[in-house]
């Protein structure tokens, strides 16, 4: 049973999970959990576009949601609209367009996830990757916290809000054009805001409540990634149910 | 309250000829004053005067039309309004986590929070744990835990009840008194500016002044500044001042 498979596709859902709960504490903290989901169906012309050309469905979706991103930033900029209400313009116009030319052999894949065609490449590159938006956002973290009580003392302090949000915005791009892969175009909030429900249901204090949704993210998706492997449910849906699972569990031990 | 002559004490801030509008319509025109160190402005005016705008001008946040500032110290604490903090749905936020934010050691907090009144337990509790008093006077610690020259506070007491409101005036008034601090802050309680205020800047959309509550606080003056007939009452008693 243990193979290469086996061991790449538990190192990248892991690395995917442990950062998805990481950055999915901000954004429950800045209210902003609907909006990966928003994120995931923006990168669905993305995957369509990958699986009709044969490019990487990561790097076309990333690269759909970057352009994404800085349309949501640059609307926010100068329209001074809510972010959620920017999201769900730019994305119901991508789901309208990935739907136009989605191949339907290939919908299961694009929008339930598919961990079967992983390589060594793939496994460093997602790890590399993951490492670098958690030293990023570790370092933005008490800035953007901050933010989120108030964006005026933030900026009186020297915080460069408007950078802030927009290297914010492409750690979670980044973030969600990895998840897509593993979780599929659609569940991509699950994998962003339930870590970090469950550890909010957890925590005392911000430390532990950042560090327990990165935990609770990267062991949900290692364990649904040993079911997925044992009994060939498709991988999306199951991280989606341990995560769920998961979550019940805090709900439990914050009552008691 | 006694200030030093404000001529002897060095300019914190100069404000020259300065104007914001949104879009077309003027907020406030051709505003310039200084703030020397000791001094205690309160900004007073009828809701929509620009005085919150005038405020976050001079803390960089909103860029002026016209004119100029010039702080002659970085040491500068900005609070805005109570209700702009959000207290709920942030993650679990100590109060702990909060200080974090600031730079200094765990006795200068312990100390700053004894000062307001506040035990260090409060440390462990949670944001949404705190009353709202026990909240603005936390706040106020943490806006004073890394020793500021100056502090801007956007109304302090808005949402707290007068006898809430009497301790935080006192609280700023201590910290004025030990600290040398000089305090720009918005209020609408005429009876604190007269108590605590040296310099009183009124603002309306027409116009602003500028002076000692004994010059401004007059009935001529209220009424321009708030269009309608105001009159404020003060009862000197013989052992005061």
């Amino acid at each position: 049973m243990i193979n290469n498979v086996f061991i790449y596709s538990l190192i990248i859902t892991s690395c995917i999970g442990c950062i998805a709960g990481y950055l999915g504490s901000l954004m429950v903290t800045k209210r902003m959990a609907l909006m990966s989901g928003a994120l995931g169906h923006l990168t669905l012309p993305g995957i369509a576009f990958g699986f009709l050309y044969g490019i990487d469905i990561s790097l076309c979706a990333l690269a759909f949601l970057l352009f994404g991103s800085i349309i949501i930033w640059g609307l926010e900029q100068k329209t001074h609209l809510p972010t959620e209400a920017i999201t769900a313009i730019v994305f119901s116009s991508s789901l309208a367009l990935s739907f136009l030319i989605l191949p339907e052999a290939k919908a299961q894949q694009a929008l339930l996830g598919d961990i079967s065609q992983l390589s060594l490449n793939l496994t460093l590159t997602t790890t590399f990757l993951c490492l670098c938006i958690f030293l990023i956002i570790r370092k933005l973290y008490s800035g953007l916290v901050l933010m989120s009580i108030s964006k005026d003392i933030a900026h009186t302090m020297g915080i460069t809000t408007k950078l802030y949000n927009l290297v914010y915005l492409i750690c979670i791009a980044l973030t969600v054009a990895m998840g897509v892969r593993i979780i599929g175009g659609l569940m991509t909030s699950a994998l962003i805001a339930i870590p970090a429900c469950t550890s909010k249901n957890l925590s005392r204090n911000i430390r532990h409540y950042a560090y327990l949704a990165l935990v609770c993210g990267g062991s949900s998706c290692a364990l649904a990634t040993i079911i997925h492997l044992l009994i060939h449910i498709p991988i999306g849906p199951m991280i989606v149910l341990v995560n769920s699972v998961f979550f019940l569990f805090s709900l439990l031990a914050h009552k008691s | 309250m006694t200030h030093a002559n404000p001529h002897t004490q060095p300019i914190l801030l100069s404000v020259k000829n300065l104007s914001v509008s949104y879009d077309t319509e003027p907020i406030f025109h051709n505003v310039s004053f200084d703030m020397h160190k000791g001094d205690v402005i309160m900004i007073i005016g009828p809701n929509g005067a620009g005085k919150t705008t005038l405020c976050k001008t001079l803390m960089g946040l909103i860029n002026p039309s016209t004119g100029s500032y010039h702080w002659h110290t970085q040491k500068i604490s900005y609070l805005p309004p109570q209700e702009l903090l959000s207290r709920k749905n942030l993650p679990p936020l100590s109060v702990a986590d909060f200080f974090s934010f600031k730079n200094v050691t765990l006795d200068i907090i312990t100390n700053t929070l004894q000062s307001v009144g506040l035990d260090k337990s409060i440390l462990h509790k949670q944001f949404n744990e705190l009353s709202t008093g026990q909240f603005q006077r936390m706040v106020i610690a943490w806006a004073l835990c890394d020793n500021p020259e100056v502090l801007v506070f956007d109304e302090p007491t808005s949402g707290i009840d007068l006898g809430g409101a009497e301790t935080i005036y006192s609280l700023l008034h201590n910290f004025w008194k030990q600290k040398n601090l000089s305090i720009m802050l918005i209020t609408h309680d005429l009876s604190v500016v007269w108590e605590h205020a040296n310099k009183v800047l009124c603002l309306n959309k027409k116009r602003y002044c500028m002076g000692s509550p004994q010059k401004i606080l007059t009935p001529e003056n209220l009424q321009d500044l708030y269009q309608s007939n105001i009159k404020f009452y003060i009862h000197e008693h013989n052992n005061d001042k």
